[in-house]
């Protein structure tokens, strides 16, 4: 889902720069709120950024022939809320836009907006909605869904900046959603059970901080 | 935690599967491929990264880098929560602690 530095038109890096901005305002607002309310919580906040670390830094193979990756943001999202995953998203991305000259710093916005908002967002609504169905499987979906929707923003910002010369906007779309999309597939099959793995753990042996989220409220 | 070993080893199948099944892909990056349409479409970016890494081996260790910065701290802060609850759990009942 990395946009590579200088692939986005100045006026679409702009752009999402633009719209990605506010959230991740509104996300070092909440992370302050959370740090002041519950700090005992703050060692679980860095660990839900470690993972969305470990989880984008691996490259794995999928059924098209293809390599891509997980992005971890479900996890976050899930137990802090979606805005949070704005700011700690956005600081992996910087990373590897900075040292790994993947992603970048023009495309920065737009791979924020696709990875560390539409993706903890769809998550955390996911998590809402299904939840009632048992941890595991609200959770498992949240994460594969959030997942599947970062890809699926990827290849409408790509689309809308390069359309296809005789197919326009639908035709670009069908194209790196071909590239993207259904390499994706199983990948968010394994976040989804990775995240339910570390969420299992955290059930064990953090129940104090979980309760203090009041995560478990309606899921048991 | 049985539950977790068996998700782990679904999630190892997942990952190797492909590489049995498409035995003769190439499995390069789908990040790559979508710069590829691109490139093909005449497109020039207008910014260059900073720094890019000066080669494969120096880039993997980037990788490498920030997965286990990430697993670290995973490790760390499961391993302490554990930890406190087992010793809560001593203090609690000292004889059949660790049971």
């Amino acid at each position: 889902m990395h946009i590579m530095e200088g692939y986005l038109p100045p006026i679409h890096a702009l752009a999402w720069t633009v719209a990605a901005a506010p959230f991740v305002v509104a996300g070092v607002r909440r992370i302050g709120r959370i740090i002041e309310d519950h700090p005992e919580t703050k060692l679980l906040l860095a660990t839900s950024g470690a993972f969305a670390f470990v989880l984008s830094a691996l490259k794995i193979p999928s059924v098209t022939g293809s390599c891509s990756h997980p992005t971890g943001v479900g996890l976050g999202a899930v137990l802090f809320g979606p805005n949070v995953m704005a700011v700690l998203g956005s600081i992996v991305l910087l990373f590897q836009a900075l040292l790994l000259a993947h992603g970048g710093i023009t495309t920065l916005g737009a791979n924020a907006f696709s990875m560390a908002i539409v993706g903890p967002w769809v998550a955390w609504g996911v998590w809402r909605l299904t939840s009632g169905f048992g941890r595991s499987v609200g959770v498992f979906l949240a994460a594969a869904l959030g997942d599947l929707a970062t890809y699926c923003v990827t290849s409408v910002q790509l689309a809308l900046a390069f359309p296809d010369p005789a197919t326009g906007f639908g035709g670009a779309l069908v194209k790196f959603l071909s590239i993207f999309a259904i390499t994706q597939v199983p990948l968010a099959v394994v976040e989804g059970i990775l995240t339910v793995v570390v969420v299992n753990l955290l059930a064990q042996y953090s129940r104090d901080e979980l309760s203090a989220l009041a995560f478990l409220r309606g899921a048991k | 935690m049985r539950r977790n070993w068996i998700l782990l080893l679904m999630a190892a199948a997942i990952v190797v599967l492909p590489l049995i099944v498409t035995g003769s892909a190439e499995f390069g990056g789908s990040d790559g491929q979508a710069q590829g349409v691109i490139d093909g479409a005449g497109y020039q970016p207008w910014f260059r990264p900073l720094w890019t890494p000066p080669s494969k081996e120096i880039e993997s260790l980037l990788f490498s880098l920030q997965a286990a910065l990430g697993a670290g701290l995973l490790g760390y802060y499961v391993g302490l929560r554990r930890g406190r609850g087992e010793g809560r759990k001593e203090r609690q009942d000292p004889v059949h602690a660790g049971d």
